[in-house]
């Protein structure tokens, strides 16, 4: 197990969680320090959106420990859950309400100042759109708007499923200031491209069939051990 | 009860924009009392069985709005979204229950006048202020347990039957109490315009005790 140093912000410890009779995952255990950037790789399956939705509190693992910035989770999830930013597969928006009525939504749930709501619309360059219901507007601009709706409320723990997915190459330089490294958060990050991912990384989780492969440095994951995990 | 104004206002805003909801019940009971009209071969019927038909119409009806309370919840994330609040979770149990009122409220004001047009034999102008008074209760009573099957069903794959085999048992004793209360109101004799004591006293009581249930294991019916 690798280590960033710094407090940490993520505590994992023999996390398992089963599906019936299908582990999803199994003695995962790693440590990640706060402002670090933890990839986690693996295959379709091998257990990554299920390992960000027990980091998002919204699963419970059936075994193991999880602390999320220092409160043990599930049981003091309540404490930790505004300042998590999730973006995963689906968008979480409405389909039939307009970008900006998802975003005061969002902002409403969390006590945002709804200023804020104009501030992220412009960061992702969707103000000219964000009147159009969210079933009409393209894959790409949904994703934007999606990235909008995960650091609205300025979480410190961004978990990151295939962020960039959907995304031209102009849209993913447009997020970066808010979902990239110089974000400030903590992030966790799975990618349909491991060796981007591994290029952002601080610490890598390679899981295969919801095992770890491989917990550590990403200076020591070669190439070889990646062409393993993806074979 | 902010978090259940801000989900509320969501979700009529969303039902607004779509009426996918509310014009699929009032459509439903509309088409019921016709086929009431045609199966009983009565041109108008009053006292129990009119009482009888009007509520077993409204609770099939309000059916259709429990099966999709939390649709678009589950299919658009809604249910991720709200998890990740910081917010008290029972204001979604509050939240929805709320809709489901306001949607039996537009339904009834519909579908009770088209019930005293097609069916009903005496005027239901005497009726009325009980009636309103009777379906009051009876729309809490449908908007708990309603929200309640519908948070179980959600998550399961047969959800549209299973809202309905999980409410309609449940809801046996406020179908009893409303039909029962709303007999006299309906008889040809104009005999009473409000209903009796004892069955407002049941259902207020099913409300009662069924609104706590549904508070206190709600929490848990949004983990997977």
């Amino acid at each position: 197990m690798s280590v960033v140093s710094g407090r940490p912000a993520i505590e994992l410890r023999a996390v398992a969680r089963y599906f019936g009779e299908r582990t999803a995952l199994r003695d995962v255990s790693v440590t990640v320090a706060t402002g670090a950037t933890l990839a986690v790789l693996g295959r379709n399956g091998a257990g990554k959106t299920t390992l960000l939705r027990i980091l998002a509190s919204l699963l419970r693992p059936h075994e193991g420990e999880v602390h999320l910035l220092g409160e043990p989770v599930p049981a003091r999830a309540h404490l930790v859950r505004g300042q998590l930013g999730l973006l995963g597969h689906e968008p979480l928006l409405y389909r039939d309400l307009s970008g900006r009525e998802n975003l005061q939504y969002h902002a409403r749930l969390h006590r945002i100042e709804p200023e804020r709501v104009e501030e992220v619309l412009a960061a992702v360059q969707m103000e000219r759109r964000a009147s159009d219901p969210v079933r009409l507007l393209s894959r790409g601009m949904t994703q934007r708007l999606a990235v909008a709706r995960a650091v609205l409320h300025r979480p410190r723990l961004l978990l990151l499923d295939e962020p960039r997915a959907n995304l031209d190459p102009a849209a993913s330089v447009l997020i970066e200031p808010l979902i990239g490294r110089d974000s400030g958060c903590t992030r966790v990050l799975t990618s349909h491209d491991p060796r981007a991912a591994l290029a952002e990384a601080d610490v890598v989780l390679a899981l295969k069939d919801g095992r770890p492969a491989f917990v550590g440095d990403p200076a020591q994951f070669g190439e070889e051990q990646l062409g393993a995990l993806y074979a | 009860m902010r978090t259940a104004v801000i989900v509320l206002r969501k979700d009529l805003r969303l039902e607004m924009r779509t009426w996918e909801t509310v014009p699929a019940m009032v459509l439903f009971a509309i088409v019921t009392f016709v086929i009431f009209h045609f199966g009983l071969n009565r041109t108008t019927i009053d006292g129990q069985l009119a009482a009888g038909v009007l509520v077993v119409t409204l609770l099939f009806a309000a059916m259709l709005g429990v099966n999709r309370l939390f649709v678009a919840e589950r299919e658009q994330g809604g249910f991720d979204a709200f998890l990740l609040a910081p917010v008290d979770r029972t204001a979604l149990l509050v939240a929805k229950a709320s809709a489901l009122f306001v949607f039996l409220v537009v339904l009834e004001v519909v579908a009770v006048p088209a019930f005293g047009l097609f069916l009903l034999g005496p005027s239901l102008g005497h009726a009325l202020p009980g009636l309103i008074l009777l379906l009051a209760l009876a729309n809490l009573a449908l908007s708990v347990i309603g929200t309640f099957v519908s948070a179980i069903a959600v998550h399961t794959r047969a959800r549209d039957l299973i809202g309905p085999m999980l409410g309609l048992p449940l809801l046996v004793p406020a179908l009893i109490a409303t039909a029962r209360g709303a007999g006299p109101l309906l008889a040809a004799s104009h005999a009473s315009s409000t209903p009796p004591g004892k069955w407002l006293l049941i259902l207020a009581l099913y409300d009662v005790v069924f609104g706590l249930i549904a508070y206190a294991v709600f929490d848990f019916l949004l983990e997977e």
